[in-house]
């Protein structure tokens, strides 16, 4: 599972780091690394980008994972380099900006734009698989989400868009409800499609999201 | 016009029923010169809802505007713009102005429209937009809260007979008319064997049938639809036809085979009704009736 990343124009950069002339980039070895986003490539890159317009970068690191709590030994093991910068530019998914910033008095300006969680397929592609909603369907729809797999995130089978077993969205992808109700066909389960699915809670966790841990654990 | 659709759909008589596509901007002469000619012509007319995910003048707009020019509305409601309190809300208001019919659809996706960027919403599906208008008759809503004063509506769906697999269709179909769907309406149907097959396995709901008749204005329009338009097929010798005759002779040519379509569904008994959608020519549909052999006079 990873977070999906992809990078944002330099324009949409320049326009966060208007007036911050002193830059120190961070990029992530783990998602942002595998996407090609984030890695030690791209923070090279993009450090060579921003010296191209002008700007001064005081310095850059390639963190483990961004988003870890490690990420403040790595950050304090850095010292001047950061210190000595306006802002810090972070190559990494969101998670990693936030826990960055969480550590850092300093602005910092997110580089990439994340997308989506997604896991990697045999072709080397990412796929959102889950949207967290917290009211799991899975097991009516044999092992393939409705929510992420399909455009409109239809719960009781496919729309008329449905178009030889792609979507009307984009010929490339596949319907979700043709996927499922092969699979369920193949096991014989139709019955489960057949299922009216009621409307879905959209407060089963209100924003923002905490876990909240009743007295005598468990959540 | 019959005053009443589903008091129409209630009786053996053949349904006809159009629809018309409200403009984008405030000008309404079009829109209700359309509402003219088809007012007498059909037993009711269907208000596109941003039809193609395109924005325009309101469904509901167009209902009232049918209302008050003495007409019977289908109020179509896709879920793509409202969410669950949105379209209570609307529902609501339709009922209180005497628009007591409904097409219940999930909507076209926002990206094949013309605000490529708005959020869809999405919330409900058109199964569930079902239930929840059935919810609202039994005087309680979405959340469970007492309605001071309920709604009624004669509720419909639609479904693509055509649609690849056709299978995950004929089950979506099933749960509409489980949720309580009284008529169907189809999208666009060339076939008629292969739509008679879909009838055979309709025949067995207790639900009224209405088939999509698409109006063909060239051989080039039909190409485009099989190529472009999910769930539309239109045959090859159909298409020789329409290309047999000279350009200007090309919408004759469709009216005359859409008028052969509705008198054969109607002859056979094929299906309880016809759905007619001129898509911008809707000043030709008492032509195409009249080419199918229905006539209906005003009446006044």
């Amino acid at each position: 599972m990873k977070s999906i990343t992809r990078q944002k124009s330099l324009e949409d950069i320049m326009r966060m780091l208007q007036g911050l002339d002193r830059i120190f980039i961070i990029g992530c070895g783990t998602c942002a690394t595998m996407t090609r986003t984030g890695g030690r490539d791209e923070v090279l890159d993009m450090k060579q980008k921003l010296l191209d317009t002008g700007k001064m970068v005081t310095g850059w690191t390639v963190i483990p994972t961004a988003c870890d709590d490690m990420t403040e030994v790595s950050l304090n093991d850095i010292g001047g380099t950061i210190k000595n910068a306006d802002c810090i530019l972070v190559m990494s998914c969101a998670l990693g900006v936030q826990k960055v910033g969480s550590y850092i008095d300093k602005i910092v300006i997110p580089a990439l734009d994340t997308l989506f969680i997604g896991v990697e397929d045999g072709t080397g592609n990412f796929h959102e698989v889950c949207d967290q909603c917290g009211q799991c369907v899975l097991g009516y729809t044999a092992g393939i989400c409705p929510i992420t797999a399909c455009h409109k995130g239809l719960l009781n089978g496919p729309c008329g868009g449905t178009n030889d077993g792609k979507c009307e969205v984009d010929k490339q992808k596949d319907c979700a409800w043709t996927l499922i109700y092969r699979r369920l066909e193949a096991m014989g389960r139709l019955d489960l499609m057949r299922q009216y699915q009621p409307i879905k809670d959209s407060q089963v966790v209100p924003r923002p999201r905490i876990t909240l841990i009743p007295q005598g654990g468990g959540l | 016009m019959k005053p009443n659709f589903k008091e129409a759909l209630k009786s053996k008589e053949f349904i006809v029923t159009s629809e018309i596509g409200p403009p984008k901007g405030t000008n309404l002469e079009k829109m209700r010169h359309h509402i003219d000619i088809l007012k007498d012509s059909v037993d009711a007319i269907n208000v596109t809802d941003h039809q193609s995910s395109v924005m325009r003048f309101p469904s509901l707009g167009g209902c009232l505007e049918i209302r008050e020019h003495g007409g019977e509305p289908i109020l179509q409601m896709t879920c793509r713009d409202r969410n669950q309190m949105a379209l209570q809300a609307d529902l609501l208001f339709a009922h209180s102005r005497g628009i007591n019919n409904v097409l219940c659809l999930t909507g076209d996706a926002v990206p094949v429209g013309d605000h490529k960027q708005a959020k869809g919403v999405f919330e409900l599906d058109s199964v569930q937009l079902l239930h929840c208008i059935r919810q609202m008759e039994s005087g309680k809503d979405l959340g469970g809260n007492d309605l001071d004063g309920a709604v009624g509506f004669c509720a419909g769906a639609i479904v693509t007979p055509e649609a690849k697999p056709i299978e995950p269709q004929l089950i979506k179909f099933e749960k509409k008319i489980e949720a309580g769907a009284e008529f169907i309406q189809t999208q666009a149907i060339y076939d008629l064997e292969n739509f008679s097959r879909f009838m055979e396995f309709a025949r067995q709901f207790p639900v009224k049938i209405l088939a999509g008749i698409v109006l063909l204005v060239s051989a080039r329009m039909a190409k485009f639809m099989n190529e472009n338009v999910p769930g539309i097929f239109v045959p090859q010798n159909l298409i020789d036809e329409l290309a047999s005759v000279p350009k200007e002779g090309a919408l004759k040519k469709g009216i005359e085979i859409a008028g052969r379509m509705i008198a054969e569904l109607k002859d056979n008994s094929i299906c309880d009704g016809v759905h007619i959608m001129a898509i911008g020519r809707e000043e030709v549909v008492p032509d195409i009736l009249a080419a199918s052999g229905i006539s209906r006079k005003p009446t006044a």
